[in-house]
């Protein structure tokens, strides 16, 4: 939160200066400017501000001069003018211009000084800047900012610039570090001083030397265990750089005897309720120990005191996550399923009971659809963890640490003797819950985070509860790009369609999902797999409900269009289309086929051309290798070039207009299952 | 710990009554209804309506069955005790008062890691949120501090500063305890230390067991229920007698000053409308009584959270109301009175 309102004040500022002309010329605001943030301030640094406004000089256009003057002398037109613009009717000129001649002045509007103007305009901008959640805090006032504003400092220069927020006024007096240092204010000299004056109240304003210090004491503190290293965690150290003003690293251990419970529990405890490091042994394996990231600077006095108070937080921690899980292995998940019937899924969709139910169902379908039988594919343990996915949720564990759903339920399902193909497809059915995630590790696991998925999907669009815009509030977009990514990356011989069609679908419901889904394909084409725009129009025109077959389209094409011909070729196919569009051509009418083109001598080698493509497509021993099939598309470039420089599409004679017509039509036709190519762009 | 003599509980809570008490705070005492946290006394909830000022303090055991242990979780309690301190309006750096009041219980700052963490506070059942911090020491969540912004679902002017310290959890980090219960509360004519656990634990082994073992649902659906008519019908005539004194004023009657004018004044001003809050609070307890029991589905839970809602946003609103009337009344008190004295 802090980063981002950094980066906005920084480009706010920026954006003010420059509208305002404070800017030098040849000003670079990856040099020239520079922002800074602590959990306790906002700051930005920018160099080389003009004091003033230059002035501008305008020239103003006023009557025309048959009007201003009457035989030469000023007339009460001229003088209005005059008054007008502040100037005596003396430094009035004539100007000629196309319509006639007419009556000018040059005006000069002296620039403001930089202190008025970014004392009066910064406000707005600080004003402006985005919070999550803002807050009130002068009576009578509707004034908002993240917390009350305790100081500001504003100085250009030497000189203090008078800006106004929240109740305060710039000055000059800052304060260090909360703790260590003095306490008291202290003036800041100039701008250019003051990350170091800061430094030496213990703040380290730059927030990329706070994370620098804060990686080099992780993994200085790391190499007291031999053989350990901290596991990497950037968004944690993220949040512990924007946590902290001067931060130092403490390594803390605990009772092997926890190492008994889950590692993901323990990982979770440390990372998200205690925000420590996890220490791992050189195998990998979860060591002892953990680092903490404190905002004081550790010595032998203190460090010994900071590290048996964190210590004993933990080991109340670990207790509780005992305590749970000790607890739950009394009663099974297989005891758990009819607890189910008391769990809400959702009003009209019933209990988490009747989803597992229906899931379970789900999945034998979808099975059976993708020819899933034993001995390749364990069906009843697909079966089994869909029965017992969601019994997790009546767990204390999970009530506890509602980040681990899923994950127990996996581990418990292990532990009590469950199949391990089961407990893993339990364990992995909310994967992947985001882009950098994995998908299931099995094709079980897979299935049933298809089953699950679209059984939610469905149901809510079934009750209309489809997200539109902005609002998804029961995250199905997420839940559908998760259908993409496992149908493209799973290897499942299933179809989009195959997935949607198992929940059994409204017809209108249906026509929902479809578009629905639609723009999900295009989402993961282009996020996901970072393919260009018209790429993926291109290859979503002859289908997509084979995820991975349409990938591969678009990854043929995308590597193809960078070859001139290919191209060319699409700038062909384009105009192709267009003159059958124009024609308003509905396809070959039976008995005018294109086979009299092989005797037209300027048709003859592009319908050649074409067929021999039919014929290589049928050789190929894999009709899916787009990349040999896309050298050939792009090799008809010369017969097609040829084609268009001698032949008239539109002859007048309807025969030979039907036939060239045919011959483009097959043409278009024969790589028309690969992509539309005339949606690729082709100029520039 | 770096304190050689570390406060025992009761110390603790002295020592901060003190500090408050310093620096302007009403003292007052724990509220004498079950709440499952201080925020939900009156003297938090109802105070922080409407624009007079107000520094209070007072210690707030807090009752949350569902956290019930038997006294055999060394860090978990049926019933805690919350120091909770209303400024209203908050100083301008009220992070510096409250860093004073941990260097009074014993705390070097330069021996400990402090960190504010930003944590946003929010009572959907009381129509309340806020902003503010999770103050963590040495890893240690040990107090809340919350802007007050909002309040049965109106917006506060001015606000309100809450520091909400967790005694248990404090005591346990002076002291360097594993478990709530070794915490020594106090020592007795000979020296010799009474721990929490003498004072305390059969009070959570019992209300433990009634909790999750003894309450009567059906008996306890029926307090609810009782509790919850009862409060209804007093906002109910709330409505009534407010609806008709504000009528009464605009009518111009005030300036009559007629006998029956002071009577719907005296009316206003004893409308109980903190009765009214008493049997939300009992409902809310009830509530939480039941949940620990199990006997509240996750399809009833919402629907009865929006009951209490309704009671405790209902009260709130007459309460304010309330407010803005006797306010008015005395402010007409006042003028009249200064026309006798000229």
């Amino acid at each position: 939160m802090i980063a981002s309102a950094e980066a906005e004040l920084l480009r706010r500022t920026l954006a003010l200066l420059g509208k305002e002309a404070l800017l030098p010329a040849g000003f670079d605001p990856l040099t020239d400017a520079k922002s800074y943030s602590t959990p306790r301030r906002l700051a930005v640094l920018v160099s080389d501000v003009l004091e003033r406004q230059p002035d501008l000089s305008e020239e103003v256009v006023g009557p025309s001069a048959k009007i201003a003057f009457k035989d030469g002398a000023p007339a009460p037109a001229a003088e209005a003018f005059a008054r007008k613009n502040g100037v005596d009717v003396s430094a009035l000129r004539t100007i000629t211009t196309p319509k006639g001649d007419y009556v000018a002045v040059t005006t000069t509007k002296v620039g403001r000084a930089a202190s008025e103007v970014i004392a009066s305009e910064l406000p707005k901008e600080i004003a402006a800047i985005y919070w999550a959640k803002n807050m009130r805090w002068i009576a009578g006032s509707k004034q908002t900012f993240v917390r009350p504003v305790q100081w500001i400092v504003a100085l250009l220069g030497e000189d203090v610039v008078p800006v106004s927020f929240g109740g305060r006024t710039a000055g000059r007096a800052s304060f260090g570090h909360r703790v260590l240092s003095s306490g008291e204010a202290f003036e800041i000299e100039t701008p250019a001083s003051y990350v170091a004056q800061l430094e030496g109240e213990y703040v380290i304003a730059d927030v990329e030397a706070r994370r620098h210090k804060i990686r080099k004491a992780l993994d200085r503190v790391c190499r007291t265990v031999p053989g350990a290293r901290w596991r990497e965690d950037e968004a944690l150290v993220d949040k512990m750089t924007h946590l902290t003003e001067w931060p130092d690293v403490l390594l803390g251990s605990f009772d092997a005897a926890y190492l008994d419970l889950p590692e993901e529990v323990l990982v979770t405890v440390m990372r998200d309720h205690q925000n420590y490091f996890a220490v791992e042994s050189a195998a990998g394996k979860l060591a002892p120990y953990f680092l903490a990231v404190t905002n004081i600077a550790l010595d032998e006095e203190n460090a010994g005191i900071v590290r048996q108070g964190n210590e004993r937080v933990l080991r109340a921690r670990f207790n509780d996550a005992r305590f749970f899980y000790d607890f739950d292995q009394r009663t099974p998940l297989v005891e758990r399923v009819k607890l189910l019937e008391n769990v809400t899924f959702q009003k009209d969709l019933g209990s988490y009971a009747k989803k597992s139910e229906r899931v379970r169902e789900l999945c034998h379908r979808l099975a059976m659809t993708a020819g899933m039988i034993a001995p390749t594919y364990d069906v009843n343990a697909i079966l089994d963890a869909a029965s017992l996915a969601k019994t997790d949720l009546t767990t204390e564990l999970v009530k506890e640490f509602t980040e681990l759903q899923g994950i127990i339920g996996g581990l418990y399902a292990e532990k009590q003797g469950v199949s391990q193909v089961a407990a893993e497809a339990i364990y992995d059915q909310y994967l992947p819950a985001s882009a950098d995630d994995r998908i299931p590790r099995s094709a079980e696991g897979a299935l049933l985070g298809l089953a699950d998925r679209i059984d939610t999907i469905a149901g809510m669009f079934s009750l209309g509860m489809e997200p539109t815009g902005s609002k998804d509030p029961f995250a199905l977009r997420r839940a559908a790009n998760a259908v993409v990514r496992i149908l493209a990356e799973s290897g499942l011989p299933l179809t989009l369609s195959d997935v949607m069609g198992a929940a059994s679908p409204q017809p209108e419901v249906e026509a929902k999902l479809k578009s629905f889904f639609a723009e999900r394909v295009e989402f993961y084409l282009r996020e996901a797999k970072g393919q260009a725009y018209d790429v993926v129009k291109a290859v979503m025109a002859p289908g997509y409900d084979e995820i991975a077959d349409v990938v591969a389209r678009a990854e043929a094409v995308s590597a193809a269009r960078g070859s001139e011909d290919f191209l060319a070729v699409s700038a062909a196919f384009k105009r192709m289309k267009n003159i059958l569009a124009q024609a308003g051509y509905q396809g070959p009418t039976p008995g005018t086929g294109f086979i009299h083109a092989f005797e037209d001598p300027a048709e003859a080698p592009l319908a050649r051309k074409s067929l021999a493509a039919v014929k290589e497509r049928h050789e190929l021993s894999n009709w899916r290798s787009y990349g040999e099939r896309l050298a050939s598309v792009a090799s008809i470039r010369p017969e097609v070039d040829a084609f268009f420089a001698q032949v008239m599409v539109m002859d007048p004679d309807i025969a030979v207009r039907t036939r060239r017509l045919n011959l483009l039509y097959m043409v278009l036709q024969n790589f028309s299952d690969i992509a539309d190519f005339s949606e690729i762009v082709t100029a520039g | 710990m770096s304190n050689k003599n570390p406060l025992t509980f009761q110390e603790l809570l002295f020592t901060l009554q003190k500090f408050w008490s310093e620096h302007g705070c009403v003292l007052q005492q724990p509220y004498d209804l079950e709440v499952g946290a201080g925020t939900m006394s009156p003297d938090t909830f109802l105070r922080v309506l409407g624009p007079k000022p107000i520094s209070i303090a007072y210690a707030q055991p807090s009752r949350r069955p569902a956290d019930g242990r038997y006294g055999e979780n060394p860090n978990r309690l049926f019933r805690h005790t919350q120091l909770q301190v209303i400024l209203k309006p908050p100083p301008a750096d009220v992070q510096s008062l409250y860093l004073e009041s941990l260097v009074a219980i014993g705390i070097d700052l330069r021996q400990h890691d402090i960190k504010f963490e930003e944590d946003n506070w929010e009572w959907p059942v009381g129509g309340a949120w806020g902003v503010g911090w999770q103050v963590m020491l040495d890893g240690q969540e040990i107090t809340q501090y919350t802007y007050f912004q909002q309040c049965g679902g109106m917006d506060l002017d001015p606000i309100s500063g809450e520091i909400t310290y967790g005694l248990e959890r404090i005591a346990q980090f002076l002291q360097d305890k594993d478990s709530i219960y070794d915490i020594v509360w106090t020592r007795d004519a000979q020296g010799r230390e009474l721990t929490y656990g003498d004072v305390r634990l059969h009070e959570e082994q019992q209300f433990s067991a009634y909790a999750f073992d003894y309450a009567d649902t059906a008996k306890l659906w029926e307090h609810l229920n009782l509790y919850e008519a009862e409060c209804k019908a007093l906002l109910d005539r709330a409505k009534i007698v407010f609806g008709e004194g504000s009528k009464a004023e605009g009518s111009g009657a005030r300036a009559q000053g007629s006998e029956g004018d002071a009577a719907d004044a005296l009316t206003v001003l004893r409308f109980p409308t903190m009765g009214a809050y008493e049997l939300a609070l009992k409902c809310s307890h009830t509530f939480n009584l039941l949940d620990a029991r199990g006997a509240i589905s996750v399809t009833e839970r919402v629907g009865v959270m929006g009951r209490i809602r309704n009671l405790i946003v209902g009260v709130a609103k007459v309460y304010a109301e309330q407010g803005r009337l006797t306010a008015r009344v005395s402010e007409s008190a006042g003028e009249q009175a200064s026309v006798v004295g000229a």
